[in-house]
């Protein structure tokens, strides 16, 4: 994968290339109450980080985008059209990979369009290509098990991207592989997002991840759960993958959302 | 087990339980237990026989009957228990309640119901293996990974493609251990139906053989039977080893 960007993206969105919008969502799980009000617009083509401190309801406002489980009001649209459950347009990619231990990379791979109906040849040709893309080629028939966290994460990811979503939904991805993976793939995020014509969300804990592969950041905060901030670190987005991380640009901003953040931490 | 350094190969406890059974019976301290040797010359003797033949088709036609319906009918009730809060609740008390329940007892209102035939003895298979067949199904189905469930969702599983695709599968090293269990039942069902419903297979051969103090011919009928049980469990549980073997990497 290359590491450098296309092109820098533009800046401020046009109102049409809004790919996801959540309209005052509020979501309470019998008394606990997990998102009021929060509104979000989504950038097509962009990355938006969900960043902020555990329990602040991340998971939540991912999954309710997903349409796996419904808002307790409010309203989400993608691409205009109101969710009201799962769709192609949606694809996932899971903190704890969710491979089927059962079948092999390959299977796992196709098996989103297993369960959109294509042919079996048709589906695993295309699996086969991100298979190839994400790094594992060789790797076809191998079982989840004899995999490490980084590689099961890969098969999760090629599985999102071979169903051919626009919108792909990211939950706290590399929080489960080491840190060395985590960096590769911090980079080839970057590079995904610049050739992919994708819109992704991506849930992290972690500052530097977030300022370091997102166009924008929404930072949540907990009681009452809401956005607090939306910063759009659009200086250090064109300076290439191995620069950022020396970027002034880069360190300010984390010093910032650390300042913000500091206070949720005990 | 190693004794002296010798390492003993699997179930050679039974060669010695065997040496006590031959000691025991050349000694002629009842007519009950004949010597095994004298076992063995009848089970050669009569396994080739008609009504031998006879009785072992009626007993597998019946076992494999009530076997099937019993995987066929507890296995998607399980997995609908594991999956439906309110059908749980509904019928998890039921369940129970008959695995524990004596269910001889049941066959004399099997018989009002079903009459005195082949049925019946079906019925009472499928009674004996249904229950723990539907319980370790349930329990496969609870302990699936729920990012699975939700990952199939995502990607716009049907109904129908969630249950053939992630449950059953998800589920099925406890599937298969409910089964093998459910099958050594469904042996100890088929028996007391042929000898309690009507007098067939090898609850007849039972019933003659003792009925005339033919305890050899008891006996060797008896070890067949055994066998075949044994033989029976020993695959599922090579089976279920082998699906295991993914299942502890979930
Ligand atoms: N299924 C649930 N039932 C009850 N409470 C839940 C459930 N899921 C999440 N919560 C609560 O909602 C809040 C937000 O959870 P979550 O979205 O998982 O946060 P995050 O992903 O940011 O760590 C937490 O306080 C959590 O305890
Ligand atoms: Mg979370």
């Amino acid at each position: 994968m290359s590491q450098t960007r296309a092109a820098p993206r533009s800046t401020v969105p046009l109102a049409a290339d809004i790919a996801v919008r959540t309209r005052d969502v509020s979501k309470h799980y019998g008394t606990v109450e997990a998102l009021r009000n929060l509104s979000l617009d989504f950038p097509r083509g962009q990355l938006t980080s969900l960043l902020g401190p555990s329990g602040c309801g991340k998971t939540t406002l991912l999954k309710i985008i997903a349409g796996l489980i419904p808002a307790t009001s409010g309203q989400i649209e993608v691409s205009g059209k109101t969710v009201t459950g799962p769709g192609p347009d949606r694809a996932f990619v899971f903190q704890d990979f969710a491979l089927l231990p059962w079948a092999s990379v390959l299977r796992n791979v196709a098996f989103g369009l297993e369960l959109r109906g294509v042919a079996r040849s048709e589906r695993e040709a295309i699996a086969e290509k991100y298979i190839r893309d994400v790094g594992l080629a060789g790797f076809e028939t191998s079982y989840p098990h004899q995999l490490s966290g980084g590689m099961r994460q890969r098969v999760g990811l090629a599985r999102a991207l071979s169903v051919n979503a626009e919108v792909l939904l990211m939950d706290e991805p590399f929080s489960a592989v080491d840190e060395q993976t985590r960096r590769k793939f911090q980079e080839d995020l970057l590079a995904l997002v610049a050739n992919e014509n994708k819109t992704f969300i991506f849930v992290t804990h972690s500052i530097e991840e977030a300022v370091y592969v997102s166009d924008q950041i929404a930072i949540l905060l907990p009681r009452p759960s809401r956005v607090s901030e939306v910063i759009r670190p659009t200086g250090i987005r064109d300076k290439g993958a191995d620069n950022i991380r020396r970027d002034p640009e880069y360190l300010d901003i984390v010093d910032r959302i650390w300042a913000s953040l500091r206070s949720y931490v005990e | 087990m190693t004794i002296f350094g010798f390492r003993l190969p699997g179930m050679s406890s039974l060669l010695l339980w065997g040496l006590v059974w031959e000691i025991v019976g050349r000694l002629g301290i009842t007519f009950f237990v004949p010597p095994l040797s004298a076992v063995f010359a009848t089970l050669f003797e009569i396994i080739g026989t008609p009504a031998f033949l006879k009785a072992l088709s009626e007993t597998a036609y019946a076992f494999g009957v009530g076997v099937t319906a019993a995987i066929a009918i507890g296995v998607p009730t399980g997995i609908l228990m594991g999956r439906s809060r309110l059908l749980d609740e509904l019928l998890l008390p039921w369940v129970n309640i008959f695995l524990s329940a004596p269910l001889t007892a049941l066959v004399p209102v099997l018989m009002v119901l079903f009459g005195f035939g082949m049925t019946s003895i079906i019925i009472t298979t499928a009674l004996f293996a249904i229950w723990i067949i539907i319980l370790n199904a349930r329990a496969g189905v609870m302990q699936i990974n729920r990012s699975l469930v939700e990952m199939a969702r995502c990607f716009g599983a049907s109904p129908l493609a969630a249950f053939t695709k992630i449950y059953f599968w998800s589920a099925l090293p406890e599937i298969l251990s409910g089964v093998r269990i459910g099958v050594i039942r469904a042996v100890k069902g088929v028996i007391i139906g042929q000898l309690l419903i009507s007098i067939v297979g090898f609850g007849a051969l039972f019933e003659l053989y003792s009925a005339n103090f033919l305890m050899t011919h008891f006996w060797a009928v008896l070890i067949v039977l055994f066998a075949m049980a044994f033989s029976i469990s020993e695959l599922l549980a090579y089976l279920e080893r082998r699906v295991s073997y993914y299942a502890a990497k979930r």
